[in-house]
């Protein structure tokens, strides 16, 4: 049951990838410099059903009128990045706004049936970008929302963003109200589909399980451990120590399953099974139930290779034909780093 | 009390039932429901012992995967609106559609049972909601339903029958069948496979209660609705300035008393309940209300005594 998808593609590059990273992870990794952060973004509302972010963005202006700037290690402008999708309560308007990033789409010409969403990414890359040039800004931190049971998932979409990786590494170390976990994806930068990618250093933050539409005390305040812990990791790193590398351990996509569906309809025939709801990032091996049909059969995974069902029923992906992705873990080595005064 | 429990009571069968679901086209285990029992209908004309309609209410908001495209169907079915002439949004003249088909409402022609499929992602189990505590057919059916897996509970709003709103109001008994918590827009296996127990509980009733069976009195739970609550609002922009607290969160039916924490502001500030009286909340954080102004709704509990019912012949 997979899907020809993006998502495929995707993961046929990581494995080529991987090939030929393989011998440089067994090496010791030197210290790397990079350049200290100077200016970032929290966004919210990419999706415009996804409350934590439309909450939590107001909530750290609020902050900023009360306390003043002085609160946040650098310069942070706040961006409610779909504010019509968020006005209607929905994901998007007309196209989901975090596939709108691509190179291609950013250049496009605006014409009168340009959708929302291109015009809107058009704006933010005018805002927080141009993506890949020295003028975007150093971070991005987009804020997700999902109806999976995936506690507070930081989502990096390059294997070599040691700056989202180390975030990961202290968030990891810092929260203990929810669990902490890292989804790796490693596509091109040019492909970069989502909001992050217009910053230098792009990081996601996925928080869940949290219906649409309705924003959770604790699921907010999860989110707001993690950008809290975020600025002080920026405030650590900036003033020049050196950030300790080592092993995290990465959950990467390697594909996606879809429900079973009517042959004729396409509507699905089957439920994610109870077994399986709810148990994001346990393994899922062979034999094991999958789905449930709604005549009562269970429908099992039949590969060979144990792997970690992510976004397991997230509501906004019936109409992409996922019902979850499958991923591998994998022990990634980050090098230690250290910012570079300038 | 005694002579209430001994009394029997002589009602009518009920030989026309309907079942829908996608009232609200986003709350999928009644779409998935009804989509089952068509599917099963189309292949095998298996003759049910009560005849039972199946309905899919709003098929527009179903293909979006929407709760509604221009306004809440489960608003519209008041007589006001069922009887206005020239109605043209779409969910004002599907209204009208199902009250040809189930109705006319308050007619003799009237389906004999509505049961209304929905979803909250309030974690409120399975509640029956109608309008009359003395409609000793549905209070019947919560007893039998206590049965299931799942708790069941019986909401009860005080409101009169032409007044009443929802979809269920046409039949001459009827109920939403409301089951969370389950987000909007997906499907819980086990969130759908209770609500197929229940509506198979259901339908077993009316057959036993059609051919003759007497039913044992005893009392039901009824939860009444007093008030709504409204999220704290700013008083320049309106919007929500506070979520609801995580100590009320997922406690539907845990009584709330004065001064227990309600809300939890953005900024880490508690808001305390300062009605006087102990109330039962319900419906605490369902998605669909934040642009109704309902972050819970508060009840009175009640025991009811009902008696013991037989059909007549």
């Amino acid at each position: 049951m997979l899907k020809d998808s993006l998502q495929s593609n995707v993961s046929a590059c990581v494995s080529l990838q991987w090939r030929r990273m393989k011998p440089l992870i067994s090496l010791n990794m030197e210290l790397i410099t990079l350049p200290a952060l100077h200016r970032m973004a929290v966004c919210g509302g990419t999706h415009g059903n996804e409350m934590s972010g439309v909450f939590l963005v107001p909530e750290l202006e609020r902050q900023r009128k009360e306390k003043g700037d002085a609160i946040w290690p650098i310069p942070l402008t706040t961006v409610l990045s779909n504010p019509q999708a968020i006005k209607e309560c929905k994901r998007y308007v007309d196209k989901d706004l975090n596939r709108c990033f691509t190179s291609a789409i950013l250049s496009s010409p605006i014409t009168d049936s340009t959708p929302y969403e291109v015009r809107r990414a058009q704006e933010l890359n005018t805002l927080l970008g141009p993506k890949q040039t020295n003028d975007a800004i150093d971070m991005i931190c987009d804020l997700h929302n999902t109806t999976a049971n995936m506690g507070l998932s930081i989502i990096c979409y390059s294997h070599t963003n040691w700056i989202c990786l180390h975030i990961f590494k202290y968030l990891q170390a810092k929260i203990t109200t929810v669990p902490v976990r890292l989804v790796l994806l490693n596509i091109p930068i040019g492909d970069a589909y989502s909001l992050e990618s217009v910053s230098k250093y792009g990081i996601s933050l996925e928080v869940g399980p949290q219906p649409q539409g309705v924003v959770r005390a604790d699921i907010f305040n999860a989110m707001k451990e993690g950008v809290n812990a975020v600025l002080d990791w920026v405030k650590n790193f900036n003033s020049g120590e050196v950030i300790e590398g080592g092993d995290v351990e990465a959950f990467m996509f390697k594909k996606t399953v879809d429900y079973p569906r009517d042959p004729e309809t396409k509507t699905p025939i089957a439920a994610v099974h109870p077994q399986l709801q709810d148990r994001d990032f346990c393994l899922l091996k062979r034999g094991d139930p999958m789905f449930l049909t709604f005549s009562g059969e269970t429908v099992r995974y039949e590969e060979e290779e144990p792997l970690h069902p992510v976004f397991i029923n997230e509501a906004a992906y019936y109409e992409k034909g996922i019902a979850f992705h499958l991923a591998q873990k994998q022990p990634w080595t980050i090098p230690s780093i250290q910012a570079k005064k300038v | 009390r005694e002579r209430e429990r001994a009394r029997e009571l002589m009602l009518p069968a009920l030989s026309r039932v309907a079942v829908c679901g996608g009232t609200h086209g986003n709350e999928l285990s009644g779409v998935y429901l009804v989509h089952e029992r068509l599917k099963r209908r189309k292949k095998s004309q298996v003759m049910e012992p009560v005849a039972v309609v199946t309905v899919m209410s709003n098929p527009r908001a179903v293909q979006r995967c929407v709760r509604y495209t221009e306004t809440d169907l489960n608003r519209c079915f008041t007589h006001a609106i069922l009887s206005a002439s020239e109605q043209t949004s779409y969910e004002l003249v599907r209204s009208q559609e199902l009250n040809s088909l189930l109705g006319p409402k308050g007619s003799a022609e009237a389906m004999d049972l509505i049961c209304d499929l929905h979803n909250t992602t309030a974690n409120m189990g399975l509640c029956l909601i109608t309008y009359s505590d003395s409609d000793w057919i549905c209070l019947h059916i919560c007893k039998y339903l206590q049965m299931a897996t799942i708790p069941v509970r019986y909401i009860h709003y005080d409101i009169p029958r032409s007044e009443a709103y929802s979809l269920d109001s046409v039949g001459k008994h009827g109920f939403a069948m409301e089951i969370g918590p389950q987000p909007h827009g997906l499907i819980r296996a086990n969130i759908f496979m209770a609500m197929q127990e229940a509506v198979q509980l259901l339908l077993d009733w009316v057959r036993l209660f059609n051919s003759g069976a007497q039913f044992e009195g005893g009392s039901v739970d009824v939860y009444t609705l007093v008030k709504n609550i409204d999220y704290p609002r700013d008083p320049h922009t309106h919007t929500i300035i506070a979520a609801v607290h995580p100590d009320l969160q997922d406690r539907d039916f845990c009584l709330l008393h004065p001064g227990d924490p309600m809300f939890l502001s953005f900024s880490g500030e508690t808001l305390r309940y300062k009605g006087k009286e102990p109330l039962y909340p319900f419906f605490i954080n369902e998605s669909a209300y934040y642009e109704k102004a309902v972050a819970l709704s508060l009840a009175r509990r009640r025991k009811l005594f009902i008696p013991k019912k037989v059909i007549q012949t």
